[in-house]
This record gives structure tokens, sequence and C-alpha cells, in this order.
């Protein structure tokens, strides 16, 4: 099984829906992705709580149908 | 936290080891690349860590994911804290935020 970075891309976006998203394929294999994801939900968060945020986006695909996604988030700059 | 018998296993390891990394293979043979750049991180800035195998114990394998809230191996735990896996300790390192932040706990780093 693997995701599609579309796939990646809608599942961030329903719980980011503001998110700037930006994803690579790294592998060409459906499971290794980076992804650069900016998103005003993040600000005030530490990089954990951002990326379980992200983790949580992809209902438990995330180290089951994706075994890579190198992810960076941030907040949008003021 | 939920009573996962695991846990105490878990939290035995993180509440007597200053630094566990929570990784696939041993830090000598790591066998997964995540695993093996948050060894070289460790290795370069001179810090001691217990390794802990989870490809030999499946039940801390999956115990770990629920423990923290966090799907992927590797996992750092600093005096009992976790504080990321493979992206996150790279980029608290290359921004130079992890060798402040193991000061922070009273670990001490080599000079660069």
């Amino acid at each position: 099984m693997a995701m599609s970075a579309a796939d990646i891309e809608r599942l961030i976006r329903q719980a980011l829906p503001d998110a700037k998203i930006d994803i690579r394929d790294l592998a060409g294999d459906g499971d290794h992705y980076a992804a650069n994801v900016v998103s005003a939900s993040f600000k005030g968060k530490t990089r954990v709580q951002q990326h379980q945020m992200v983790y949580n986006a992809l209902k438990g695909g995330m180290g089951t149908e994706l075994h890579a996604l190198a992810l960076q988030t941030s907040a949008p700059e003021d | 936290m939920s009573d996962n018998p695991v846990f105490d296993r878990i939290r035995q390891e993180v509440e007597s080891n200053d630094v566990v990394l929570f990784m696939k293979g041993t830090p000598v043979f790591p066998q997964c690349g995540f695993s093996n750049a948050v060894v070289q991180v460790l290795t370069y800035l001179g810090v001691p860590f217990k390794g802990v195998n989870v490809l030999e114990d499946g039940e801390i394998r999956e115990g770990i994911k629920q423990f923290s809230d966090w799907p992927t191996i590797p996992q750092l735990y600093v005096k009992g804290e976790f504080v990321g896996g493979c992206d996150i300790v790279r980029e608290m390192f290359e921004q130079g935020e992890l060798r402040e932040f193991l000061a922070q706990k009273g670990i001490e780093t080599e000079a660069a």
C-alpha cells in the first residue's frame, strides 16, 4: 500500500485548510516523501506538536501506508 | 496514560537513562537510515546514550508509538522527555538548538 502526494495534500488540507503545502516525492515509490507545511495553526506550538498535527491529519497513514515523510513545519512569518 | 503494561517498561528506560534512543538496530549497527541519522548526531556531539532496538521487541516497537503519540521510529528521549524523531533532531541540530537544549538538561556535549 502506498499514498500519493495528492492523498497526502488532501488529508493535510482537510485538517489545516489554510496550509501552504509543498510535497516532494523522494523515491517515486509512494512511500518516501518530503513535505513542508506552513500554517497559522502551528503558531505557539512546539515542533513535536506541529508534526503531531500533520500526522493526525494523515489518519493513521503515517508509519503504516506511508513509510517515510521528512517533515518541516512552520507558522507563517507575521 | 492508559495502563498499557509496556508503558512501565518504557518509563523505566527513559527515567533511568539520561538519553534514550528507541531505534531500529543498535548504535553500532543501525538498521534504518533515519535511526542512523540520529545516532550520527548524538555521536558527533559526544553524547552517551542508550539505544533500545525496537526490532528485537515488538511490544516496545508498538508501545512506544502510543506512549509518545508519535507514529514512527526513531524516537529520542532526554531526561524522560520526548524530543522528537529524525526530522526534529536533525532540524534542532542544524539550527544549533540541540546542543543548547542538552545543556539546559544538564547534558554535556563535546566542543564543536
